[in-house]
């Protein structure tokens, strides 16, 4: 054990009056979301986006499926990493309208690691993969679009038209999906 | 008159038992401590406090350390007082309602107690610079956010210094540490640089309850669903205040209107339970708070202050829980310090570099060199207290944007001499620190 004080140094003068501060050293978000980012490994499918290369907690990530119900799509998410990242994950939204049973039309996405199942040791690899693979398998059981949801559920084929329409443009029911083929 | 002289009686009494703790030894001083009536006097004139919070734990570690013979106090505190507080913020009265905490707290005490003179920043802690934060010998946090405490813990870390990769123990500012929990709380010194901090231990706070998304849109059975129904999915849609207004959990309105609806979904789903306390509880994400438990953890916790700015005990090694919901129970063990620890273990390293190296040079030490042997390093520069990316191996897009830095030199990237360097490699499991140092 250190003895701390001595009772010789024991003068610090505080200046009172508070600066307008910064600290020198980038905050344990910033040094885990720097290695997150230098290591990622995107799919062939995925792309980012950073509007400001030193600011590695915004960007987009574009996925554009080539196989499955929405290949020849253009999809886009925008990442928001926060000061307490990773004890808590990031905040994930889906910009571009879609017709999907996991996302909703303003852009919520049910993805258990983006919530309930979120653990610090993942990464934003493991959310990219994970946004990817809500492409490739829809899941009608966890649905935040119950429309959608229902018809994939009993209606495989039209569920699959649907998608089609969506993407080129167009009305499913009495919504309007904007064109979002790549 | 005479109540006068009963109050000048009692206060000239008031450090009998402190210098019995300070002019004698005894069985459980430090090794290196010196009885001697000078640690009173320099407790009361040199040593100064800073105590984050003026909340629960903040009203009782205020009134433990002024009445213990700390005159230097200091607080921040970005709050103001709510009637919910008034049960067991001690400090604070009806009329006091509304306004900072942080004031009203220091307006008390210096009132109260003779000689005390606390120091009140209605603030955010990110407000103040290293350089505040320097001037304090020791920190005690009373806070209920995990945020605010990993943010002065990276504080207190970046102030320390290092000379040829030893700590300079004089740069070493405690931290000490309360957190409760209901009827549950802990207590812990962190000696930053020499003991586990709070990253390495980042784990034991629990996470937040995140429901999943879909129950909360379909199938929700809680009142808790029904409140976060509205507060994620219902409030971004319909904004009901303007365009892009957050929600404030301080403003009855948002929290009205959110109960409102959370009690017309509760019906339609037939959820009993909404109420306008649960949907305070569940916006703030409040934890409810016990005053036992609060004045439990503060008193341990200034006890700590007191070891500490006195040597005359050992220090707490280094972490208490404590759990009175059924008896009591506490326990105080040793958290290790982790050795991959991203805010702690990092002593940063010298980068020897000349103004006129190229960033390429720079990557070039550390991938080529015995030393470092990187594979494909990040690095990003803290420059004037923001982030800089200097060079990133992925992903294609940035790395195209950045590419053009590896040109350029160190002088016409501004790194300039004591600059901090945050490197990302695969070749180790957290991101390393460099400090710019120039050859001359
Ligand atoms: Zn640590």
């Amino acid at each position: 054990m250190i003895k701390l004080f001595s009772m010789k140094n024991q003068k610090k003068d505080g200046s009172d009056a508070p600066k307008q501060g910064s600290q020198k050293r980038a905050s344990a978000a910033q040094l885990r979301i720097t290695k997150d980012i230098n290591e990622l490994t995107l799919p062939k499918t995925c792309d980012t986006e950073f509007p400001d290369p030193d600011d590695l907690l915004t960007f987009k990530l574009i996925i554009c499926p080539d196989e499955g119900f929405y290949r020849g799509g253009r999809f886009v998410f925008s990442f928001k990493v926060g000061p307490n990242y990773p004890h808590e994950p990031p905040k994930v939204k889906c910009e571009t309208m879609v017709y999907h049973p996991n996302i909703d039309l303003e852009g919520n996405v049910c993805l258990n690691i983006l919530r309930e199942d979120w653990k610090p040791v993942l990464t934003i690899n493991s959310i990219v993969y994970g946004l990817q693979y809500l492409f490739l398998e829809p899941n009608p059981e966890d649905p935040l679009n119950k429309e959608a949801a229902e018809v994939l559920q009993n209606n495989r084929r039209l569920f699959e038209q649907n998608v089609v329409k969506s993407m080129k443009g167009g009305y499913i029911g009495n919504v309007y999906f904007d064109r979002c083929l790549k | 008159m005479t109540v006068a002289v009963a109050m000048a009686v009692e206060w000239g009494a008031r450090w009998v038992e402190v210098r019995k703790l300070l002019e004698r030894p005894g069985p459980f001083t430090h090794p290196d401590f010196e009885p001697s009536p000078d640690t009173l006097k320099m407790m009361q004139e040199n040593i100064r406090v800073l105590v984050i919070g003026a909340g629960g734990l903040g009203c009782e570690l205020l009134k433990d350390l002024a009445l213990m013979g700390f005159t230097n106090l200091h607080v921040v505190d970005m709050d103001t007082i709510d009637l919910s507080n008034l049960n067991r913020q001690f400090l604070f009265r009806k009329k006091d309602i509304g306004r900072p905490k942080a004031e009203v707290a220091a307006e008390f005490i210096n009132q109260r107690i003779q000689d005390c003179h606390v120091t009140h920043y209605y603030n955010k802690i990110q407000d103040f610079d290293d350089e505040f934060y320097r001037s304090f010998h020791l920190v005690v946090c009373g806070l209920d956010s995990i945020v605010a405490r990993r943010w002065i813990n990276g504080m207190l870390l970046s102030l320390l210094c290092y000379e040829d990769g030893m700590l300079d123990q004089s740069s070493v500012i405690p931290l000490v540490d309360g957190g409760t929990e209901g009827f549950k709380g802990n207590a812990r010194v962190i000696l930053p640089g020499l003991t586990s901090c709070i990253e390495c231990t980042l784990d034991l706070f629990p996470p937040q309850i995140n429901f999943p998304l879909c129950t909360i849109a379909h199938t929700p059975r809680l009142p808790e669903h029904c409140i976060e129904w509205v507060r994620l999915l219902l409030w971004p849609k319909e904004n009901p205040f303007s365009e892009e207004m957050p929600i404030d959990g301080d403003d009855p309105h948002h929290l009205s209107w959110i109960f409102e609806k959370a009690q017309k979904r509760a019906a339609e789903f037939g959820i009993t339970g909404v109420t306008y306390r649960l949907t305070q509880g569940v916006v703030k994400r409040i934890i409810p708070a016990v005053a036992s438990t609060n004045a439990v953890i503060a008193a341990a916790c200034c006890t700590e202050v007191f070891k500490l700015a006195t040597s005359a005990c050992t220090p707490m090694n280094n972490y208490c829980v404590f759990n009175d919901s059924d008896g009591i129970y506490t326990y105080t063990y040793e958290q290790e310090k982790k050795e991959d620890c991203v805010a702690c273990s990092q002593v940063p390293q010298e980068l020897l570099v000349s103004p006129s190296d190229k960033l390429q040079d720079i990557i070039a030490i550390l991938t080529d060199s015995l030393r470092y042997q990187m594979k494909k390093p990040g690095l990003q520069a803290m420059v004037d207290g923001k982030t800089k990316s200097l060079y990133l191996h992925s992903p294609a897009s940035i790395e195209e944007k950045l590419r053009p830095n590896l040109k350029k030199t160190v002088e016409e990237l501004g790194l300039r001499d004591g600059i901090e360097i945050a490197v990302a490699d695969v070749t180790s499991p957290s991101t390393v620190l460099f400090k710019v140092k120039l050859k001359k």
